[in-house]
């Protein structure tokens, strides 16, 4: 190796180790503040208690935040999966013109932004007469979700041998028993990772969640957002941990049954 | 071959009408509303929008604030996708999962936590006291240095991750072949390595770039309601001046920059393709 190599080499790791500490900041940071026992979110923390993790029970509007986040975010999910699932097939196995577009179609919702989407669906459901909060929510977060769904699973389904079910057919299954055991076997790491990230992205969505929310139907990012604005204290940093904390579990799941190294290429 | 009508395009049905109701129809009200004044077509809303030199400003700040937080997650996610797809075993997996976590936790989450980290007594001043480029600590929170940082830590999993799926696909004996060829480090870095990448480059440049131009929550909490941009305009006009029109109007043109630069970067990648 050349001196310009070696200097090139020792560049290209410290940058990266330099872009990893940077990528973990923000992380590392909410949850060495969540333990803390300091309101003023000082670094590192005078003391260590548990005291944020105790009032997180008594934040008004929450833990409803949460259950409605959950219920829109598994709800849009799970219409996703089903549409999008159905969609990815007929993109996989028909012989059609236009089958890019669609796919491109399917995916569109990810390139425009957030908040623009958000004042379409306003105006959209206004005009229809929709009042509905949980509705609206549920209605606009099956287009948020759709994407990653259709993207993966397309992707999958592109990359699955669908002789193997005329294999299992031929040697006795019926036709929704090759389904059942070759199928979904064999997509179920997509199905999985795809539902993970659809959920996250429903789960983390304020863009479009904004315009619909009201003082008494709100989703957790926007819950949380108020909270930073009104009063900041490291009760924030407690969700946010525990916020982490599931990430890394799902990400876990992910990694044993996938591998993270899949779900980067994805 | 002859175009049958084939019934599996039956199962694409129920997901492209509920897209074309609920999704493209309002995008393309939103968008003729804004050119719909009381007598037909008119480009009145964006000529008045435009003749306004505030907005100029806006505008400014937007192009401005996108543009550098795409450069700093150029240079840092560049080497560290060289470095991800040159790894092997536990460190490639302890970088994914320091990649990909941050890229799973929430924007609000995140911006939150820059906020802490951005103050006069955070980690960034202590850093840059530390090395001696200030003489003492300084407020990051508040100004536009401290919202390209923010910024440009949430995005740069989508520069990073395009560019190794590319990397990670190109032969990396073409490399050791300039090599032998007798190519210097610098003459294959831009002839061989670079060429490889741009794909994946373009690809990242524009996601990064799209998504800077139109995000709303980090300059809300990094900056404040004295810098505007374009999207953090739409919100306030329609969330809190309650001017639907000029929120209709800023929300189009960030649709047209989106468009504008997904076309871009798809003639891009095209050009590529050709001259192959």
């Amino acid at each position: 190796m050349t001196l310009t190599e070696r200097t090139a080499n020792v560049a290209v790791w410290a940058i990266a180790a330099a872009t990893v500490i940077f990528l973990l900041t923000p992380l590392v940071v909410a949850i060495v503040v969540s333990f803390g026992s300091s309101n003023l979110f000082t670094l590192p923390p005078p003391g260590w208690s548990m005291r944020w993790y105790q009032r997180l029970m008594n934040v008004r509007g929450l833990s409803s935040s949460l259950i409605v986040s959950a219920q829109i975010a598994a709800v849009a999910t799970l219409v996703s999966m089903l549409i999008g699932g159905m969609a990815a097939t007929a993109l996989a196995r028909g012989r059609f013109a236009g089958r890019e577009a669609i796919a491109a179609f399917l995916t569109s919702p990810l390139m425009l932004p957030g908040l623009v989407l958000g004042i379409a669906f306003l105006q959209a459901f206004r005009y229809a007469g929709l009042r509905d909060v949980w509705l609206s929510l549920a209605l606009a977060h099956v287009v948020i979700t759709i994407p990653y769904i259709a993207r993966t699973l397309y992707s999958a389904l592109t990359l699955f041998d669908f002789s193997l079910i005329d294999a299992a057919r031929t040697l006795g299954c019926s036709a929704p028993q090759a389904v059942t055991r070759v199928l979904i076997p064999n997509l179920a790491p997509a199905f999985l990772t795809s539902g993970i990230f659809a959920f996250l992205a429903s789960m983390d969505n304020y863009a479009v969640s904004i315009f619909f929310t009201n003082a008494w139907t709100k989703t957790l990012p926007i819950q949380m957002l108020n909270l930073v604005e009104e009063q900041p204290d490291p009760t924030i940093a407690a969700i946010s941990s525990l916020l982490i904390g599931l990430v890394l579990l799902l990400l876990l799941l992910c990694e044993r049954m996938v591998g993270l190294r899949k779900i980067a290429e994805m | 071959m002859k175009l049958r009508f084939d019934p599996v395009l039956l199962l694409a049905l129920p997901a492209a009408i509920y897209m074309v109701i609920v999704f493209a129809i309002p995008v393309v009200v939103l968008v003729a509303r804004g050119f719909m004044g009381a007598d037909g077509f008119t480009l009145s809303n964006y000529s008045s929008f435009l003749s306004e030199p505030f907005n100029w400003v806006v505008i400014g700040n937007t192009l401005r604030v996108a543009f550098w937080t795409t450069v700093v997650c150029l240079a840092l996610g560049y080497p560290t996708a060289v470095a991800l797809a040159r790894s092997k075993g536990a460190v490639q997996v302890a970088m994914l999962i320091a990649i990909i976590l941050p890229l799973s936790v929430g924007v609000v989450v995140k911006t939150f936590a820059w906020q802490i980290v951005l103050r006069r007594d955070g980690i960034v001043a202590a850093i840059l006291v530390a090395t001696g480029v200030w003489d003492e600590p300084k407020l990051l929170l508040f100004t536009e240095h401290g919202l390209v940082m923010g910024a440009a830590n949430v995005f740069l999993p989508f520069m990073i991750l395009p560019i190794y799926s590319v990397l990670k696909l190109a032969d990396p004996n073409l490399q050791d072949a300039a090599a032998t060829l007798g190519a210097p480090p610098v003459f294959r870095f831009f002839n061989v390595a670079l060429p490889l990448a741009m794909p994946g480059i373009v690809g990242g440049v524009s996601i990064v770039f799209s998504l800077a131009t139109s995000m709303y929550v980090i300059p809300s909490l990094l900056i404040g309601d004295r810098f505007q941009t374009l999207a953090t305009l739409t919100g306030r006009a329609f969330l809190l001046m309650r001017n639907e029109a000029l929120g209709a109007t800023t929300a189009t043109i960030l649709l047209f920059l989106a468009v504008a630069i997904v076309a871009c970067s798809a003639l891009l990648s095209r050009g590529k393709g050709d001259s192959r």
